[in-house]
């Protein structure tokens, strides 16, 4: 499990030489990356992969009920870096974080949290549908179950129904619950998933490019859904796609070679971008 | 045709392309070649095997009249228990063969006489009056088992031209004789030998049977089971989802794979040296068996629920992680149950190697001749493969057959393990 994250993270070496003057060791995030009364706040994030440096302090504020998309060339450290905001790098052996991660002000990485009540605030969508091989009723469930949600099984079915309504699905599913969730379509199942992850009730959702695996008609469905459940969740979205960002997301950040370059708003980020390697990657010189 | 450099390169692929169809050709009958080599080898073990054995599946039984006589047994229909018990069945039985045929006279053609019915004779009769006493006073005909000498020449040698040689069978002229006048009477013939699933081990080869030694088998293996599945599953579950990837853990991984290597008969003298006189456990008991059976089939399992765990996609681990399990509920809830089609497999497949095994149980004494039955795991017994290994060294040519049915019926264990392990990895193995 863990080398297959790890090979999706290291930093690609090919990417190194097109990075043209950036290379100093210092430097500062240009655009807007502080907001004030944030939903989550980088201070300083660092992430080592034993010797290696995967993110080299970051700075950055995740505005609440906002959709903020992580752009940038592949092994930029966008995936490590949202990672961090449910200590999903806790299971690789060899990964380290350093800096504050604050959410409300809580930290994150602090060794009393209990990284099971986090994650139940901090959802995760991946990047391919990965549904668990039990009834979509049981994938929906499933966090409620664990957690203790719901006190009998009327109360249940609603919570189920409810997040599959949010997600669109419930009416494409609502006569086969017993059906095994990876029988769907590939976009039915990432929906599965998304209603999976709102089940819990969580404050932020993190999208690890929740669209690369989907045809476009999916994504379309899926960028829907991400521009309705941003009235209720604070949205961290990784992607490839600049369309993509550029539909779904408030604020876009850039990383660069584990470097955040420039965040901004996402208009101004696609339009007037304030860094050259941004302008650089969006005009298809990077990447 | 590549004009610069003057090369036919049609000619040339083509040349090549011939070159290659003829390899993939050889290389398919290689294989066919390999699969019928080993074919041909099973179906000669299996005749071979079957053609020796099945023979044992039947016994000669001859029938003969016996007149419960009240006086000559000094019995009445009314004698309690133990006066039948103590009546001498074994005199009145000789009196009985007597009997039949008057004209044998001589010490030596009686003794003759007396020896072409099983020794264990007497023992049925007795058993019969035990059962039923009113049978004291009456002329009954009674089917009785014939000496295995006497069965192996009926049905090996009985009415086919063969020379002194080639006879089965070590039967004098008189007892030849006997056995063509009850051929003639019909009064010999050969029916299922029941006897062969219901005996243990005996000295006489048509008493002798497989009960002891296959449930002697049945409870070493069952302490395998119970004690192998756990600690295999939890040692597979820990070092593959738990422990701390360092040099301690894989110095463990190093030593589970080379134990799985380990000749068997190592793990005998294990147990015997731990077991039974460190331990003080007796010897000859399916219990020692069943945990020297363990030690040698855990690496096994372990190797093969690893490999299960570790098929189970990380998206899944991921995916449970994400939605706020701790480790040990993405473990129980998707892990393992994804994880257990293979690990049972394994497990039986252990099973049955455990349960072929000889050489580690001939080292803890499970290779005495016992002849009662075993009744729980802590009483002496013999299994199946050593009681095959026990029959193979003794003299009897009855004993040849005894020894080719018992592996039949191993074998058929064996298929029927391995073929439900197959079953239930399709049965469990859940495509989604």
């Amino acid at each position: 499990m863990n080398k297959e994250i790890e090979s999706s993270v290291s930093v690609d070496k090919s990417e190194q030489s097109v990075s043209a003057e950036f290379v100093a060791d210092s430097y500062t995030t240009v655009g807007e990356p502080l907001l004030d009364d944030p939903k989550i706040s980088i201070r300083n994030g660092n992430v080592f992969y034993a010797e290696k440096q995967a993110i080299f302090d970051v700075n950055l504020d995740i505005g609440k009920q906002q959709v903020i998309s992580m752009i940038g060339p592949s092994g930029c450290g966008k995936s490590t870096f949202i990672r961090c905001l449910n200590r999903m790098n806790d299971t690789i052996d060899i990964c380290r974080v350093e800096g504050e991660f604050r959410m409300d002000g809580e930290d994150i990485h602090d060794s009393k949290l209990d990284v099971v009540e986090l994650r139940a605030r901090v959802g995760m969508v991946f990047q391919k549908p990965n549904p668990f091989p039990k009834s979509i009723y049981e994938n929906v469930a499933y966090g409620a179950r664990i957690h203790g949600l719901t006190d009998n099984r009327v109360q249940l079915d609603e919570l189920v129904e409810q997040s599959l309504i949010r997600c669109g699905l419930w009416n494409e599913v609502k006569d086969r619950l017993d059906e095994p969730g990876t029988g769907l379509s590939g976009g039915q199942q990432q929906r599965l998933c998304i209603a999976r992850a709102i089940a819990v009730d969580p404050q932020v959702i993190l999208m690890d490019e929740p669209c690369s695996a989907l045809d476009p008609i999916a994504t379309a469905t899926i960028e829907e859904l991400i521009n309705e459940l941003s009235e209720s969740f604070t949205i961290c979205i990784v992607t490839h796609s600049m369309q993509q960002a550029a539909r779904v997301s408030t604020r876009t950040a850039y990383f660069h070679l584990g470097k955040l370059i420039e965040v901004n708003d996402t208009a101004k980020v696609f339009t007037n971008p304030e860094h050259q390697l941004t302008e650089e990657y969006i005009t298809g010189r990077i990447g | 045709m590549n004009k610069s450099l003057e090369i036919n390169t049609d000619a040339r692929r083509k040349a090549s392309l011939d070159k290659r169809n003829a390899a993939e050709k050889r290389f398919r009958w290689y294989g066919r070649v390999a699969i019928g080599f080993g074919i041909a080898c099973l179906v000669f073990l299996f005749v071979d095997i079957i053609s020796k054995g099945i023979g044992a599946f039947n016994q000669t039984y001859i029938a003969m009249q016996v007149t419960f006589d009240e006086q000559e047994l000094g019995l009445t229909p009314q004698s309690s228990e133990a006066e039948i018990r103590a009546a001498s069945f074994e005199s009145f039985l000789k009196a009985s063969l007597r009997e039949a045929y008057p004209d044998v006279t001589e010490r030596r053609a009686k003794r003759q006489l007396y020896s072409i019915v099983s020794s264990d004779t007497s023992f049925m009769l007795r058993d019969m009056v035990l059962a039923t006493p009113s049978l004291m006073g009456t002329t009954q005909t009674v089917n009785m088992i014939a000496d295995d000498d006497v069965d192996m020449y009926y049905k090996y040698s009985f009415g086919r031209d063969l020379s002194e040689g080639e006879e089965i069978g070590r039967l004098s002229k008189l007892q030849k004789e006997i056995v063509a006048e009850l051929y003639d009477l019909e009064r010999i013939g050969t029916r299922f030998n029941s006897t062969f699933f219901t005996n243990s081990d005996s000295r006489d080869p048509e008493s002798a049977g497989i009960y002891g030694a296959a449930l002697g088998s049945f409870f070493m293996l069952v302490v395998t089971l119970v004690l192998s599945f756990p600690i295999a599953i939890a040692a597979a579950i820990y070092l593959e989802e738990f422990a701390p990837k360092n040099k301690i853990t894989d110095f463990i991984e190093v030593n589970i794979n080379n134990l799985a290597a380990v000749p068997s008969v190592i793990f005998g003298l294990l147990g015997l040296a731990v077991f039974i006189n460190f331990f003080g456990m007796p010897r000859s008991v399916p219990l020692v068996g069943g945990l020297v059976l363990t030690l040698m089939t855990l690496p096994t399992i372990i190797i093969s629920s690893r490999a299960a765990i570790k098929s189970v996609p990380p998206s899944i681990r991921e995916a449970a992680l994400g939605m706020g399990a701790s480790k040990v509920q993405t473990v129980i809830h998707h892990v393992l149950p994804l994880a257990m089609p293979g690990m049972l497999t394994g497990t039986i497949i252990g099973m049955a190697r455990a349960l072929g095994e000889t050489a580690p149980l001939l080292m803890i004494g499970m290779v005495a001749f016992i002849v009662e039955p075993p009744v729980g795991i802590m009483d002496s017994a013999t299994a199946l493969p050593v009681q095959i290994f026990l029959w193979l060294d003794s003299p009897e040519r009855a004993f040849v057959e005894k020894t080719s049915a018992a592996i039949m019926v191993l074998l058929a264990f064996l298929i029927f393990m391995n073929s439900f392990a197959v079953w239930l990895r399709k049965r469990l193995e859940r495509r989604w």
